[in-house]
């Protein structure tokens, strides 16, 4: 079937939402392609907030210090300048559209302080705000009739002349493959989670988006950029929550002592969360940590404060570890738990490469930089989703619609045909990712070192060629999900390899990257992007990008 | 730990292993539902381990072809609702040493719904239900200022996080008894989701809601048979948020309708006798001189007269019914 429309979003967390609902406003014949439910996207475990300088005696410029502070001066200004100053209208207009954010005694919008910021300015419901903010969105999306096409799994981008028209996507129920045309592609598929074990994400972060857009041309940057959280659970990885430290929860090491005091003396707990998983990591490698983790305390905030604010968590801790956080303090580790790099974007979310827009995590903006502040990322969700939508809209009108495509719908039916064919070799899907997985986890992890990322490179690219054999154990149409596994572990090889690179390539210490071999961070060489293009099966091509400043000159980042 | 899950397959194509056992039909009322086919696997993990651990072991390393959804893993998305030993729970949350039952545990969709393939419903009639509702906000005109925001207590705000917490799994939706008899059901969790706006202070069209939520299909054809509160694995307890409905509705002068008259009709007869009626319940919830709905229970009643569970004709007070009237006196109300 080919199926045409003027703006086609892929992924249906918030930002692929809100830019749908955003295009639909400007006009646009918009329709959602997703791999899963709307309300099943990862959007849903953000937990602790969204951050705003709404309050009184805030200041856009001082959320946007923090932020760029905490992006070890690697986001570029500008974009930031853009999200913080736009933040508190688009809280409000979240608020308007029903989210049952927390109140305080004036029935205004009240707030939790929040990791690296100088303000407490994190807007929450519970510690399920993601989940809040994901349901109000989809039920206006359902009341301004968007077309979604749900359970369709996107396996290529469609490029004419240089410029996105489209993509290629599996309907999972009956297993045929469509053309969608369109005139502008907004990709919103998510983050990469997956490419760790453990991680806090769901299974379906797959970095499908990011592989996409990349094979599609449009370049990858900051892939170095991992996000490890400090306080995930101990064996599973789940999240627990940083709003927990917000609300005022500590950290202790196996003396019982909180041990942020001598690496944040100021912040504490709350300092930025590439600052936190150090720390820890530390901490556990000097041998005070209890099996591998450390210690996330919240007993003396109280039941009531735990069973208000923290009931998700709460539930959590019981049900995986039987921890009851009212009596007992969690263990918890560093978890890998989101990616600041991606498809490089401008402030409206437009890439380089023509007709495609890129918001939310798999999106590089960069408002992130070389770290991003916990609430931040609903945020980014929000305000870009909100700027891709509106901007593919009016691009929109000013393309004609295509009638090409066919080509690339015949090549890809063949493409999956030949890999449900393939016969079985020993290589499967579970099997290459979870090698992946653990590598990723052991050599590009908190701390990374030259010899550890070089092995990390020769067993990705050693993977990606086993991977040329890897079977499909089912051979259905029918909701066939190892066909779409296979498919997920090609994606995740592409982001693995970019992030790899990029972080061979970056010799100094700057947020989420942390080089033991160069422990410090160095502006006059590397205060400066890091991009990757594709070249098919040749090596990927490395270029920079200079960062840009507007009023915040690079200091010593201390907490 | 060993241990063995049975899956319950379904292919619309028809594949499937020689080892995989037929299963009977489903008792009424799910007789329409297709047999699955039982196929057995065991797995060994971690003594805490839930079901859903072993499934992606089954789908990552031992057989590919098992179709189930889930992204979270921590009860958050919603998307792994299944039946496990016959009831609807979320596998991530399941503990299999908890579940296992002679030396197995069972899991399959259920046959309340429709099913694609193995363990993936469709969960097309949960969707519609939610869509009917009219689930979002009807903003209070005028808005505020677009940098302001409705000023409302925290209380109130409170009073809806017990429904925001509904992952839309739909488990209370698949065991709930009503709606197995009556597709024309709203069902626990898109009622659940109405009284979220309903309740909520910010919203406009409290009246019009509740007189929609009023009509057939809706408050008053939930049988209170609490299956969605056991089940919810979220504690939004769907048939509390039900009954806040009812109250609201019947106060927001909404009283045409069997389910109140139903209500009326059962503590009428309790504040008389101190016991039910049971002959006069029926044509006083549906009307004295609705003979046609009224004909429409004569199986039911032949049923129980049959079964000996024919009410007595003469209806008697029990001793010291003065106590019972004074009881409504103090409640107060619409039934005082």
């Amino acid at each position: 079937m080919t199926l045409d429309h003027d703006v086609v979003v892929l992924g249906a967390g918030l930002a692929g939402m809100r830019a749908a609902l955003e295009a639909a406003r400007h006009g646009a014949n918009v329709a959602i392609v997703t791999k899963v439910h709307p309300i099943r996207s990862h959007s849903n475990a953000a937990q602790g907030g969204i951050n705003a300088a709404l309050g009184e005696g805030d200041s856009w410029e001082s959320h946007a210090f923090d932020t760029i502070k905490g992006s070890d001066y690697l986001a570029d200004q500008d974009a930031v300048e853009v999200m913080c100053r736009e933040a508190p209208a688009d809280i409000v207009e979240f608020e308007h559209m029903g989210v049952i954010f927390y109140r305080n005694e004036d029935g205004k919008l009240g707030t939790r302080a929040f990791g690296g910021a100088s303000q407490a300015r994190t807007y929450f419901v519970g510690d399920i705000t993601g989940q809040a903010l994901l349901y109000t969105l989809y039920d206006q999306i359902l009341k301004a009739g968007v077309k979604v096409y749900e359970e369709w799994f996107a396996t290529s981008f469609y490029v004419e002349e240089g410029a996105c028209r489209g993509m290629v996507a599996l309907e999972m129920i009956t297993g045929e493959l469509h053309l969608l045309r369109a005139k502008a592609v907004i990709d919103a598929a998510g983050g990469l989670g997956r490419l760790y074990e453990p991680s806090t994400n769901a299974l379906i972060c797959t970095g499908d988006g990011y592989a996409l857009a990349y094979r599609a041309g449009a370049p990858l940057m900051d892939m170095e950029m991992v996000q490890f959280h400090p306080t995930t659970l101990a064996g599973s990885g789940f999240l627990m929550t940083e709003a927990a430290r917000g609300e005022g929860g500590y950290l202790l090491n196996s003396l019982g002592e909180r041990f942020m005091k001598k690496y944040a003396p100021n912040k504490m707990e709350l300092a930025a969360r590439d600052v936190c998983s150090r720390s820890e990591t530390i901490e556990i490698a000097e041998g005070r940590g209890i099996d591998g983790n450390v210690l996330l305390d919240v007993r003396h905030l109280g039941k009531d404060v735990i069973f208000k604010r923290l009931p998700q968590i709460h539930e959590m801790a019981m049900d995986y570890l039987g921890i009851d956080l009212i009596k007992e303090p969690v263990p918890v580790r560093p978890g890998m738990h989101y990616q600041m790099g991606g498809v490089k974007t401008d402030a409206d979310g437009a890439t380089p490469l023509p007709g495609l827009y890129a918001a939310g995590e798999v999106a590089c903006v960069s408002v992130h930089g070389g770290n991003r502040l916990g609430a931040n990322s609903l945020l980014d969700t929000i305000v870009f989703g909100r700027h891709s939508g509106k901007v593919s809209a009016a691009y929109a009108k000013g393309v004609a619609a295509t009638t090409g495509g066919d080509q690339l719908l015949r090549s890809e039916q063949a493409r999956l045909k030949d890999l449900l064919a393939r016969p079985y070799s020993g290589e499967t899907h579970a099997g290459l990712r979870l090698e992946l997985a653990t590598t990723m986890d052991q050599r590009v992890g908190v701390f990374r070192d030259q010899a550890g990322l070089e092995d990390a490179l020769g067993k990705v690219r050693a993977l990606r060629k086993r991977y040329d054999n890897v079977a499909v154990g089912d051979k259905g149409r029918i909701f066939n999900q190892a066909l779409t596994f296979a498919l997920e572990v090609g994606f995740l090889l592409d982001c693995a390899e970019t992030v790899v690179m990029s972080a061979l390539e970056r010799k100094e210490s700057r947020g989420a990257q942390s080089r033991t071999d160069y422990p410090e961070r160095n502006d006059a060489e590397w205060l400066k992007h890091i991009v990757l293009h594709y070249r098919g099966s040749n090596e990927p091509a490395l270029s920079y990008l200079p960062v840009t400043i507007t009023q915040w000159k690079p200091e010593a980042r201390t907490y | 730990m060993k241990f063995t899950i049975e899956v319950g397959r379904y292919n619309p194509e028809g594949n499937y292993d020689a080892s995989a056992v037929a299963g009977t039909a489903y008792p009424p009322p799910w007789d329409k539902a297709p047999p699955r086919r039982y196929q057995s696997y065991n797995v060994d993990l971690p003594e805490h381990a839930v079901v859903l651990d072993a499934l992606i072991a089954i789908r990552e390393y031992q057989d590919e072809s098992v179709a189930v959804r889930c992204a979270c893993r921590s009860a958050i998305c919603g998307s792994c609702a299944m039946w496990i030993n016959g009831h609807s729970h979320l596998a991530c949350k399941s503990k299999l040493a908890e579940f296992t039952k002679n030396g197995k545990t069972r899991v399959e969709t259920p046959p309340s719904m429709p099913v694609i393939r193995d363990l993936v419903a469709d969960m097309t009639p949960f969707w519609q239900k939610h869509l009917a509702v009219k689930p979002w906000l009807q903003g209070k005109k005028p808005e505020p200022p677009p940098m302001e925001e409705y000023r409302v207590p925290n209380s109130a705000m409170e009073e809806l996080i017990q429904e925001v917490s509904c992952i839309s799994c739909g488990c209370c939706l698949m065991d709930c008894e009503s709606f197995a008899v009556n597709e024309n059901f709203l069902g626990p969790h898109a009622l659940a989701k109405a009284y979220r706006y309903a309740a909520d202070p910010r919203d406009a069209l409290t009246k019009e809601r509740l007189g929609e939520y009023s009509a057939p299909g809706g408050i008053w054809d939930c049988t209170h048979c609490y299956e969605c509160v056991t089940q919810c694995p979220k504690g939004v307890a769907p048939l509390e948020q039900i009954l806040k409905l009812r109250k609201m509705a019947v106060d927001a002068g909404f009283t045409h309708n069997a389910g109140t008259r139903h209500a009326d009709a059962f503590a009428d007869s309790v504040k008389h006798s101190g016991r039910l009626n049971e002959l006069t319940l029926l044509p006083k919830s549906v009307g004295f001189f609705n003979i046609v709905d009224q004909l429409k229970t004569l199986p039911s009643a032949f049923n129980m007269i049959r079964a000996g569970k024919l009410p007595p004709i003469i209806h008697k007070s029990i001793p010291g019914v003065q106590r019972i009237k004074n009881i409504f006196a103090r409640v107060g109300g619409r039934f005082k």
